[in-house]
């Protein structure tokens, strides 16, 4: 049952990808094909997930290699749960792209590169090989470079010229690191390299992780290291910067989890206190870049640093709570920032803009829209009772039961922050009236299939504020099997 | 010889650093990919590079006594090939942006950052 | 199109078969030892960026079979294939299978190594041949411009200026 359910969740994608390829001069035949295996990822993830949860860890590797020589994946409920999430985004993305919410014919290329970054993000879940993640994180940065660059004209040319410096150099120093690991361990798996790593003192290894982390760090969009993000990501149609928004960071989020949590000994204390300031510094980076811009999308870019601010934190203070929180977060913001995103292509066809001081009007118009909106918003912000609320108090409890007082408060005040930001989205765009009096928005023809994605992340969203229970146990027996067994 | 190949990619590392701070794409670009050289080189010297004994296991024998470590060469053919499709993508795109722009200057590339306007807010912008 | 010395046209008339030839012979002598799809691959990829200097980066590209994308598509699916048949039987994913068909005095040697070593040959030639090619012809593309437009940079598309 592993041998066939385990590589699916990447060889699926690629497989669609190519496909979608060979047939890239039929559009229709392109969706089909995009459609059904959407539909094959999704039943695999849960049934995936189904396995894991009964039956614990699953491991196969490829070419029957045994297990220290081939390169193995493994799924524990760590990355069932993360593929299941990816399966549902990549759904939810397509689902908001049938109708015509994104303004512009779609290229022939568009669905074989989604699928190759689909695969990218699968693989990187799935992966319980260092060298094999670093692969991974090279396909999704071609496909995602790709998908950059398709637009064509100079701005989108440029934001993949920025995205590619940062991000090329990260994966080059994951390269590095995986190198030094290897040099030092023999080792590349992640169970035979957790063995071999005991043995070594932290003066050692220091360095070399330091390196590793700050290559992930990179891929995370930490600060320093962020600069990349908000350059790139407005220059995204809707449904494509959903998806970026939601799981390229996360990914390098889940790595560094898995990394400190499962593979990497205990640590050195400069490198996990260092972590835990710059995760502030990435908090209040973000939400201070955010509070500057009247670009709805580039204040929601800015979001995704500050937000990844909590989730370093939640890994930085190493604790089993800390990690629940940080998996609980990843899993509610990967929802919550990618429906943002999809809203705010939603009010860019309603007013024909990104930039709040032209919009206006839409409470009037579009009440159903301000709610989808103050869903999202109010969970991202951290409100009872949405998803937001618990990931934050996950983090902010541990943060306080080690004492660490002024990242607790740091923490509360981008909290607060953050409700200034999104303060400024409802009264700009719902609730003022649109500057010009003779505006009206466009009919609703075509936005139905955009309205249903969005309307399916927000319940979510409500699903795991109000029932937290279910999802907090899922995290808790994630980071329980992440800490004891490695993946 | 692990003293040579050490040097050899710091050198490399150095340089490209150098090109890829540099204000010229092109340069940009090609100090990526020689920060990848570098990678791949330590990579390489991560098999214990002894001497020029091949990765072969002798008859009558069960482990490999002598010569370089096989698995850090095929790591550095994935690496390579990988690097080369990045290259290859990021060389077209800087072509691509030196036609449409009649521009290789890095700081020049502000279209999809613009810069604030006079009065230190953010241009209007996003009708696009 | 600008104009391109015979000689290397006529060089390469013999010169693309040949190298063609080459690369699969490289292809099918990895099967035992150094060669293989990737740089057999990459040797098929040197025939046709020589092609697009010699006769332009449109014949080039469409002396791909199938054309870059297909082919590389194409390429791609059969190596992912070529791990199936070990599900089948139980195996892990891309375990290879080999099978010898008996044909008299001989035996044909077959394995699902090679239909992925065919795909990856496909894949490299027709992703990395295609971009050559393309890339080359975005060069034939400026100069056909610079030739149209006297002088280059006074009357060009204007700058991106904040």
């Amino acid at each position: 049952m592993g041998n066939w359910l385990l590589p699916l969740p990447v060889i699926l994608p690629l497989a669609t990808a190519l496909l979608t390829m060979v047939s890239w001069r039929r559009p229709r035949v392109q969706g089909l094909i995009a459609g059904a295996s959407l539909g094959a990822l999704l039943a695999v993830s849960t049934a995936l997930l189904g396995l894991v949860w009964t039956e614990g860890t699953q491991r196969t590797s490829f070419g029957g290699w045994p297990a220290p020589f081939g390169i193995e994946f493994a799924v524990d409920p760590l990355g069932a749960a993360m593929v299941s999430i990816t399966a549902l985004m990549g759904a939810t993305a397509a689902l908001f792209s049938l109708g015509d919410a994104d303004p512009g014919t779609p290229s022939p290329t568009l669905w074989p590169l989604t699928f190759a970054l689909l695969a990218g993000v699968g693989g990187a879940f799935v992966t319980a090989d260092l060298f094999n993640l670093y692969v991974w994180f090279e396909l999704m940065l071609v496909a995602s470079l790709g998908l950059l660059a398709l637009g064509g004209e100079p701005r989108h040319l440029d934001a993949a010229l920025k995205y590619f410096v940062l991000n090329a150099l990260g994966t080059l120093l994951l390269l590095l690191a995986v190198g030094y690991l290897y040099g030092l361990t023999g080792h590349l798996g992640f169970v035979p390299l957790r063995g071999a790593l005991t043995d070594l003192d932290g003066a050692t290894l220091g360095p070399f992780v330091a390196l590793l982390v700050l290559a992930i760090l990179i891929k995370a969009g930490a600060f320093p290291l962020c600069a990349w993000l908000p350059a790139s990501y407005p220059t995204l149609p809707a449904s494509l910067v959903a998806l970026f928004a939601g799981l390229l960071t996360k990914v390098g989020i889940y790595v560094l989890l898995r990394l400190l949590g499962g593979v990497l000994p205990a640590l050195p204390a400069f490198l996990t206190q260092g972590l835990a300031w710059v995760a502030a510094a990435t908090m209040l980076v973000g939400v201070l870049g955010a509070a500057f811009h009247w670009d709805l999308r580039r204040i929601l870019a800015f979001h995704i640093i500050s937000q990844i601010g909590y989730m370093l934190l939640g890994i930085a203070l190493l604790t089993k709570a800390g990690q629940v929180a940080t998996v609980f977060y990843v899993i509610h913001h990967i929802v919550v920032k990618a429906n943002l995103f999809l809203i705010a292509g939603l009010v860019f066809r309603m007013t024909g803009t990104y930039d709040l001081r032209r919009a206006g009007g839409l409470y009037v118009a579009r009440p159903a829209l301000a709610l989808l909106f103050a869903i999202p918003a109010l969970s991202l912000v951290g409100l009872p009772p949405l998803s937001g609320f618990w990931a934050k108090l996950l983090v902010l409890r541990e943060a306080l039961a080690q004492q660490q007082l002024a990242l607790a408060v740091v923490a509360l005040a981008v909290g607060l922050l953050t409700l200034y930001s999104m303060l400024k989205i409802w009264l700009e765009a719902f609730w003022k009236p649109h500057p010009d009096p003779d505006w009206s928005p466009p009919s609703h023809v075509g936005l139905t299939p955009a309205y249903l994605a969005t309307g399916l992340l927000a319940a979510v969203t409500l699903a795991f504020g109000v029932m937290p229970e279910p999802m907090l146990q899922l995290a808790e027996r994630a980071v329980e099997t992440l800490r004891e067994a490695g993946p | 010889m692990i003293w040579a190949l050490a040097l050899a990619a710091g050198a490399i590392v150095g340089a490209g650093v150098y090109l890829s701070l540099s204000r010229h794409l092109l340069r940009v670009v090609v100090g990526v990919s020689l920060i990848g050289a570098a990678a791949n080189l330590v990579l390489l010297a991560m098999a214990r590079a002894t001497g020029p004994e091949p990765p072969v296991i002798r008859a009558g024998e069960v482990e490999l006594a002598a010569g370089l470590d096989p698995l850090p060469q095929a790591l550095v053919l994935t690496a390579i090939v990988i690097g080369f499709s990045l290259t290859c993508f990021s060389l077209v795109l800087v072509l691509a942006i030196a036609q449409r722009t009649r521009d290789t200057d890095g700081d020049a590339l502000r279209a999809a950052e613009p810069h604030p306007d006079r009065d230190g807010k953010p241009p209007v912008e996003g009708d696009a | 199109m600008t104009p391109r010395s015979a000689l290397i046209r006529l060089a390469v008339r013999v010169l693309y078969p040949a190298m063609l030839a080459a690369s699969l012979w490289i292809l099918w002598r990895g099967h035992h030892q150094p060669g293989g799809g990737f740089i057999g691959g990459m040797v098929a990829v040197a025939a046709t960026s020589l092609l697009a200097v010699a006769e332009g980066s449109h014949t080039a590209l469409s002396r791909l079979p199938f054309g870059p994308a297909r082919l590389a598509a194409c390429g791609g699916l059969a190596s992912l294939t070529s791990g199936l048949p070990a599900l089948a039987l139980g195996r892990p994913y891309l375990e290879h299978l080999w099978l010898e068909i008996p044909l008299g005095p001989t035996k044909l040697p077959l394995s699902t190594v090679m239909l992925f070593d065919l795909g990856v040959y496909a894949v490299v030639w027709g992703a990395l041949g295609g971009l050559c090619a393309h890339a080359m012809g975005l060069d034939e593309k400026a100069a056909v411009a610079a030739e149209a437009v006297p002088a280059p940079g006074e009357s060009g598309p204007e700058r991106v200026e904040p």
